[in-house]
């Protein structure tokens, strides 16, 4: 961590210390700030909630949510459930395997997007759905789709 | 001054409804036009969206799917007389999808502002937690049981017993616990109520508090849900602000405060018993019952867990009685519904309706059939776990009770359709796969079981001969068995009905004859 980093931590820390059942909203607060939870937070974090690391770091790969190394520039989520299966999602999932050449947990070879797969955006009565930094889009048409990759190529990032 | 809705719902604005909301004032800002420009919930007839409404003598007309590209021309119409229009459906009230309907919990669905405590003041809130007050904690759990309320989240217990138990269990602390996870596919019920109508859902958990005793409330709600989560921990602020939450709710001094945690991606935090390690700071593994969570919940103490639905029904008994809410529905199936239809549909939406309706009756009337305009193969009821339905079958009334006996479940109320594109070899796969990508891991049917369904199903469908596909299915069925007796929750007891429900009714996709011919 950097020392900027361990600043926030330590804030957090202090902030989510005695808050009953605090680990999971600490562990977002710390994802929401650095991008990830660092390995090297989780001793901190344990000692603070009198929890061992080994629960810490359970917690942390339990969920999905959680990752441990930084995001890349842009997280593309495409809804899998069957809604949106019946709707095209698995042809918008081959799309991005041939355009950019990303699969499920994947990400492209330069490393600008990754792809998570996700069951359910509650958008399934305007399905196929997908969410791109974590805004939500509906009706994804292949063209749709291209579009909104082209978007953010456009800024110089993806 | 024209007066124009448009929904902030996060579906409809994922289909438009900001850009068009923007486009308005941009557009009337050059006209040097006066509007006003509301953002309300959605209606939930999200084949429409983003549909605008607009305020007529008549009542609110309608404007379909509109794009930004289509304001200038609406604005060229006469709007407030309900000029004519490409995109005009008419009166929305009138529509057929909406008139028919038994709107009860979602009865400000499209109608009001989220956020605006005013609007649901205006329109009867906060009734229900006026008449708790006057009465008695056990006549307020007296109602709810006389109502037949059931469980909204798939199981369908009885709320008003679970009510009573929380109640009479002796402890210090007692909490109500929302359950807001909802990660079945095909349901989106509670997104669009706790992002339209978060303060039902607050009053309800207020009035629960009264009646069981407990001074706090915790909102699980799925990461997935972000907009749910912002709006709902606005309106508690709102709530709080005005002494509808905080030390003295009810002006009886009681105190009641409602916290949101946020999921983190595990659909298995849908099942209480994780949710509530989840909430406690866990991993969302399932714990055994009982004892149960309403005698020895979240920290160990009594905890009354409900889904979003569930609350959001109690403002209702409490302000019309119970014997009004009786009045809807069938058998035990009382109150209303709320189905969703969702997938390859033409007009999918929510349908809030009483029991008794029948699935042909909500798949077709409603829906209208496929968006493809293929034939309809067959219906997923109630999420990834539920059974897969096909047409001959669409007479069943959608009661708990009536799809118990095929077979089948009603859950969240969920409705996917698909046509005969879908293979139903490939889903049942599919079934078996998210099982095994989303159990909690604590016991074995469940986490080993599913793994080793996976390769079954695909050696089923890869089988070259007959011999050799009765060989895979025997012990799939096998498996199947197992796995619904032997699992600790419903996740894995649960998966064998997508399974199986698919072989049954489509054995076609299998590779495999009917059972009929078989015998």
């Amino acid at each position: 961590m950097t020392t900027q980093e361990q600043e926030i931590l330590s804030q957090l820390l202090q902030q989510y210390r005695d808050l009953p059942g605090a680990l999971l909203p600490l562990l977002h607060a710390i994802q929401d700030a650095i991008g990830h939870v660092p390995d090297d937070a989780v001793p901190a974090i344990a000692r603070t909630l009198n929890q061992s690391q080994a629960e810490v770091r359970g917690v942390i790969s339990f969920y999905h949510d959680f990752r441990t190394t930084p995001p890349a520039a842009h997280s593309l989520r495409l809804c899998r459930a069957e809604a949106c299966q019946s709707m095209g999602s698995e042809a918008l999932a081959a799309q991005l395997r041939a355009q950019l050449g990303v699969d499920d947990h994947g990400h492209t070879a330069d490393g600008q997007l990754e792809l998570r797969p996700v069951y359910c955006l509650g958008a399934c009565a305007c399905a196929p759905a997908l969410q791109l930094d974590g805004q939500l889009h509906a009706r994804v048409t292949p063209e749709k789709l291209s579009a909104l990759l082209a978007s953010c190529s456009k800024e110089g990032q993806c | 001054m024209l007066t124009l809705y448009i929904p902030m719902d996060s579906v409809a604005c994922a289909v438009g409804a900001d850009a068009v909301a923007a486009e308005f004032a941009a557009e009337a800002a050059r006209r040097k036009l006066d509007i006003n420009i509301i953002r309300t919930s959605s209606r939930g007839l999200f084949w429409l969206e983003p549909l605008l409404e607009v305020d007529t003598p008549q009542g609110r007309a309608g404007y379909r799917e509109v794009s930004p590209e289509q304001v200038a021309s609406l604005l060229d119409a006469d709007l407030a007389a309900n000029g004519e229009h490409l995109l005009s459906v008419g009166l929305v009230e009138e529509l057929p999808y909406l008139k028919s309907q038994q709107r009860l919990l979602f009865a400000r669905a499209g109608i009001t502002s989220p956020l605006s405590l005013e609007h649901y003041l205006a329109h009867g809130g906060y009734q229900g937690l006026q008449h708790a007050a006057r009465l008695s904690h056990d006549e307020i759990v007296a109602e709810v049981l006389e109502s037949g309320l059931r469980g909204r989240g798939g199981a369908a217990f009885p709320a008003g017993i679970k009510w009573r138990t929380v109640r009479q269990a002796q402890a210090e602390q007692k909490y109500v616990v929302c359950n807001a996870d909802e990660g079945d596919s095909g349901s989106f019920a509670d997104r669009m109520l706790m992002e339209g109508d978060p303060f039902l859902l607050i009053e309800g958990m207020t009035i629960a508090g009264l009646a069981v005793g407990a001074s706090r409330g915790y909102i699980y709600v799925r990461s997935e849900y972000a907009p749910a989560i912002a709006v709902l921990r606005q309106a508690i602020d709102i709530a709080r602000a005005h002494g509808y939450l905080g030390e003295d709710v009810a002006h009886g001094g009681h105190e009641f405060d409602i916290e949101v945690r946020e999921g983190a991606g595990a659909y298995i935090c849908g099942e209480e018993t994780s949710l509530l390690e989840s909430v406690e700071g866990c991993r969302g593994t399932v714990r055994a019952k009982p004892p149960l969570p309403a005698l020895h919940g979240l920290f160990g103490q009594p905890t009354l867990v409900h889904n979003v639905l569930s609350l959001a029904s109690v403002p209702l008994i409490l302000s019309r009685g119970a014997a009004w809410y009786r009045n809807f529905g069938m058998g035990r199936s009382l109150g209303t519904m709320a189905f969703q239809l969702a997938g390859n549909v033409r007009r999918g939406g929510l349908v809030e309706r009483a029991f008794g309706l029948t699935l042909r009756e909500l798949v077709f009337d409603y829906g209208g059939g496929t968006a493809s305009g293929k034939p309809v193969k067959a219906v997923q009821l109630g999420g990834p776990l539920g059974a897969w339905i096909p047409p001959s079958q669409f007479d069943t009334p959608l009661d708990y009770e009536a799809l118990a006996a095929i077979g089948a479940m009603l859950g969240h109320g969920g409705a996917v359709l698909c046509d005969d594109s879908l293979h139903l070899g490939q889903m049942a796969r599919f079934a078996m796969q998210f099982c095994a990508e989303e159990s909690c891991g604590k016991c074995t049917p469940c986490r080993i079981g599913s793994t080793r369904g996976v390769e079954v199903i695909e050696r089923l469908l890869a089988a070259p001969d007959a011999a050799e596909r009765q060989r895979q299915r025997a012990l799939l069925d096998d498996l199947c068995d197992t796995m619904q007796y032997g699992s600790l929750c419903a996740l894995g007891g649960m998966t064998p009905f997508p399974v199986q429900s698919a072989m049954r009714h489509f054995p076609a996709d299998f590779g495999l004859e009917s059972q009929e011919k078989a015998r």
